[in-house]
């Protein structure tokens, strides 16, 4: 994606600049544009290495499994067709969880694991399942307990309370999930109904 | 109000606490653990710089061309008409399609408008809010070598907007 995007960001902005600004301020853009990667990437090492130390932790222990068993209900009733599979819905759940918690290294592995074993009792393995559709949308919704790469962001940039959007967060990926989910789970019924007809 | 305030300063502090206090009692070697993690961090953060660089280059660039300027102020009639936040256009439109991209845009947009200004608190929320929905959607339908994904893009991409408003609700709300 990017391979397309980026030079179309720059070629177009070199070509904008050329008709209707002047060109000297690109010279200056280009250079404030890689020092600011530079303080960036600085100012959220720290933070960065601090969160990746602690969830590491988390992975280590029984916590991610104590948690799953708890979200069970929640998976059984997102994902009907496989809620008598013992082995896929625990997969679910620790992908669930892992994504609650941050555990973005943990959590995709988890979740391609979901996905294959869905796969193996899939009948068209062409084309997606609804449980496989479920799993996509929940991922791609982003519940997160604590966004913390926002959080580093806010505080390299010198916030007075870097965690204060932790709770408008909370709201705001609710609210998608719930959207997510509902709306997968409407277009699920529809297109069941256009099949038996 | 205030409750809210108590909830997000104390919801880090408490995750920490509970982690470490299971690996105690698992008696684990939580600081060797902990190491091998931040060692983790530190090449995520190694491998994400020359991403980085390359987009920051490029907003910037698109920046000082007014290029940005001149996008928004296109859109910006029917923006109003939404009551849509037109600073935030940008990075809505580029959230769902790249992580590292957004990064750099919602660090910009902070800088440029304050990080705890309104508009910088709404780039922040959207930023912890969305995920890099096709990329996600890329990922896992290709390891199962699916060509059928029915309606999942639209599905994942109202989640998606229906995520970035209520973050500006929210924020407008609380800010």
């Amino acid at each position: 994606m990017l391979n397309f995007l980026w030079p179309i960001f720059v070629i177009f902005s070199i070509i904008y600049s050329m008709i209707f600004g002047d060109v000297e301020t690109l010279n200056t853009a280009v250079f404030k544009g890689s020092e600011e990667a530079v303080t960036t990437s600085i100012t959220l090492l720290g933070s960065l290495c601090l969160w990746c130390g602690i969830m590491k932790i988390a992975e280590h222990t029984k916590f991610v499994k104590k948690i799953s068993k708890i979200i069970q209900p929640l998976v059984k009733f997102s994902f009907p067709e496989v809620k008598n599979d013992k082995k896929i819905t625990q997969e679910i759940s620790m992908n669930m969880v892992a994504n609650i918690l941050g555990l973005g290294n943990a959590a995709t592995p988890l979740g391609l694991k979901a996905i294959n074993s869905m796969q193996k009792q899939n009948k068209n393995k062409k084309e997606l399942s609804n449980s496989m559709m479920m799993l996509i949308v929940i991922n791609t919704a982003s519940i997160q307990l604590i966004p913390t790469t926002v959080i580093a962001l806010r505080s390299s940039l010198g916030s007075t309370n870097p965690t204060s959007i932790i709770v408008p967060v909370w709201i705001a990926t609710l609210v998608a999930a719930i959207v997510g989910i509902t709306s997968t789970k409407i277009l699920i019924k529809l297109t069941d109904k256009n099949k038996r007809r | 109000m205030q409750l809210i305030n108590y909830l997000s300063s104390i919801a880090m502090p408490m995750i920490i606490f509970i982690i470490l206090m299971h690996g105690m009692m698992e008696r684990k070697k939580v600081f060797d653990i902990f190491l091998s993690g931040a060692q983790e961090g530190l090449s995520i953060t190694l491998k994400i710089f020359p991403t980085l660089v390359g987009l920051f280059v490029s907003i910037s660039l698109l920046k000082s061309s007014g290029i940005i300027d001149f996008f928004v102020n296109f859109l910006s009639p029917i923006l109003n008409l939404l009551n849509f936040p037109k600073e935030i256009m940008p990075l809505a439109l580029l959230r769902p399609i790249s992580g590292n991209a957004s990064i750099a845009l919602a660090t910009d947009i902070m800088k440029t408008f304050g990080v705890d200004s309104r508009i910088g608190v709404i780039a922040a929320t959207i930023m912890g809010s969305t995920e890099t929905t096709i990329y996600t959607i890329a990922v896992y339908t290709s390891s199962i070598k699916v060509s059928k994904t029915r309606y999942i893009l639209a599905a994942a991409l109202m989640a998606d907007l229906a995520g970035i408003i209520t973050s500006i609700i929210v924020c407008r709300i609380m800010y």
